[in-house]
């Protein structure tokens, strides 16, 4: 089944622990045998599965290959380590904390100048509401002023018409009493003459006394 | 056959050799290190995180552009979930998520490209991000809370009697998190990355096998391997979402121990 071709493809890449650059395939089967390896026989047939290194087992656990693994990987993951600790995280994190320092800085003038627009129309509207209440005393107080006027000058009127109307009573009462008393002399005078046409003469004053008592 | 082999592409290449430590300098004794293909694909994630996150947030512009909200948002994903996991005192372990969740997260999604090696596919790495997690809760909680840390284990509320009980299930819950962590993440991409090559190189195969009938039974198969690239896309962004979650519950645990 081992044809010197074939270990010669899996031996290739190799190099074998030893100096020797055994990366010229030709040379590999006798690179090894210069070796002095005791297991070179059996060396090749291990190779058939691929082996690299000397043991046939499954090759993740293959031990011999543990001393190298653990050493380049404490090497490259601890320079990584070093890397990310001192160098890429603080900058990335430098400018997260940047960005949002400035978000920050832009959202609290942003608030100030909310809060300044919100007092200024606060003002606004405290004005607005003062000049509304001041219109309104002075309209109320203009209307009291013109209806006080009105009044007194109605009030002036109604007094004035009342008097003259009164004067006007008192002028016809007096008219009236006068001509009353104008009756009593004028029927007494018609009596007089009636009763001086049909029985002579009487006098006045009894004329005036008949009258009176008819008039009761 | 290599083609199409489904354990192939978990293999560890040395792409040049380090040093040894230890062994007689024979083959596969001591401790071999060297630089592999895994070891590559780390570094290559780790530098696309570092080089898109700085070059993106490099002018630190105040209304951001494409790359740099990306940036900004993977930030703010990672901090809005270990503020609400593990609160405001959990924020000093947000470096530690942060990498965790890149690194497990552009790790799979490179996995996912042809020809590229999964980082998260070995349990060895997995299983050290966790013990790391692990780690971290364990000092930090005694640190913090001294031996109140201990509290953990007897829950506020429960009856004397039950505590004999409830005690070691807490404990056994609380040493097998490492293990749950690191076996969640390693299984969820292994099984992915190895359904993907099965059905694709059952694809290959049929053509190899079939010629022309095989390019129509091949639809089949590539349609599935199509269906489970995008499921793949989703199970590396959930997995990497759910490691970085339970690491900001844990750490909760270290800083509030008191359930």
């Amino acid at each position: 089944m081992v044809t010197q071709a074939f270990a010669q493809e899996a031996e290739t890449p190799a190099v074998d622990g030893a100096a020797a650059p055994a990366t010229d395939a030709t040379h590999a089967a006798p690179a090894d045998a210069a070796h002095g390896d005791p297991t070179a026989d059996t060396h090749a047939t291990t190779e058939a599965h691929g082996g690299e290194h000397e043991s046939g087992v499954f090759p993740p656990f293959d031990p011999a290959t543990f001393p190298s693994q653990l050493l380049w990987l404490a090497i490259t993951f601890g320079a990584l380590y070093v890397l990310m600790s001192r160098v890429a995280l603080p900058r990335i994190g430098g400018i997260l904390e940047n960005r949002k320092a400035l978000i920050d800085a832009d959202l609290a003038a942003a608030d100030a100048d909310r809060q300044k627009t919100d007092a200024a129309i606060a003002a606004y509207e405290k004005a607005l509401a003062e000049a509304r209440s001041n219109a309104q005393s002075i309209a109320n107080k203009t209307r009291d002023a013109i209806n006080a006027d009105l009044a007194a000058k109605r009030a002036a009127v109604e007094t004035d018409l009342s008097s003259k109307v009164s004067a006007a009573e008192a002028r016809i009462a007096q008219t009236k009493a006068e001509a009353l008393t104008h009756v009593d002399e004028i029927a007494a005078e018609t009596a007089q003459a009636v009763v001086g046409q049909i029985v002579g003469d009487v006098s006045p004053d009894s004329v005036r006394a008949a009258v009176a008592k008819v008039k009761e | 056959m290599a083609g199409t082999d489904p354990i192939h592409q978990f293999v560890i290449q040395d792409l040049f050799p380090l040093f040894t430590i230890g062994g007689d300098g024979t083959e596969g004794s001591g401790l071999h290190f060297a630089f592999t293909n895994s070891a590559l694909f780390m570094v290559i994630t780790v530098a696309t995180i570092v080089v898109f996150l700085l070059a993106t947030t490099g002018s630190k512009k105040l209304v951001p552009t494409r790359g740099q909200l990306t940036a900004e948002l993977l930030y703010e994903f990672v901090a809005g979930m270990v503020r609400s996991s593990a609160g405001t005192a959990g924020m000093k372990f947000f470096p530690l998520v942060f990498s965790l969740f890149t690194f497990i997260l552009f790790a799979n999604m490179f996995g996912l490209v042809p020809y590229f090696f999964t980082v998260t596919s070995h349990i060895i790495v997995t299983f050290a991000l966790s013990m790391l997690v692990f780690l971290t809760v364990i000092i930090y909680g005694f640190i913090k809370n001294g031996p109140k840390f201990l509290k953990l284990f007897v829950p506020a509320g429960v009856p004397g009697y039950i505590l004999p009980i409830v005690t070691p299930i807490e404990v056994i819950s609380f040493l097998s998190r490492p293990i749950s962590l690191s076996v969640r993440l390693f299984g969820n991409i292994l099984a992915g990355h190895i359904t993907l090559k099965v059905f694709t190189g059952f694809a290959v195969m049929m053509i190899g096998a079939l010629g022309a009938l095989g390019w129509f039974g091949a639809i089949l198969p590539i349609l599935m391997a199509i269906a489970l690239t995008g499921l793949e896309f989703l199970v590396g962004a959930v997995q990497a979402y759910v490691f970085a979650v339970l690491t900001c519950m844990y750490l909760n645990d270290a800083i509030h121990p008191s359930h």
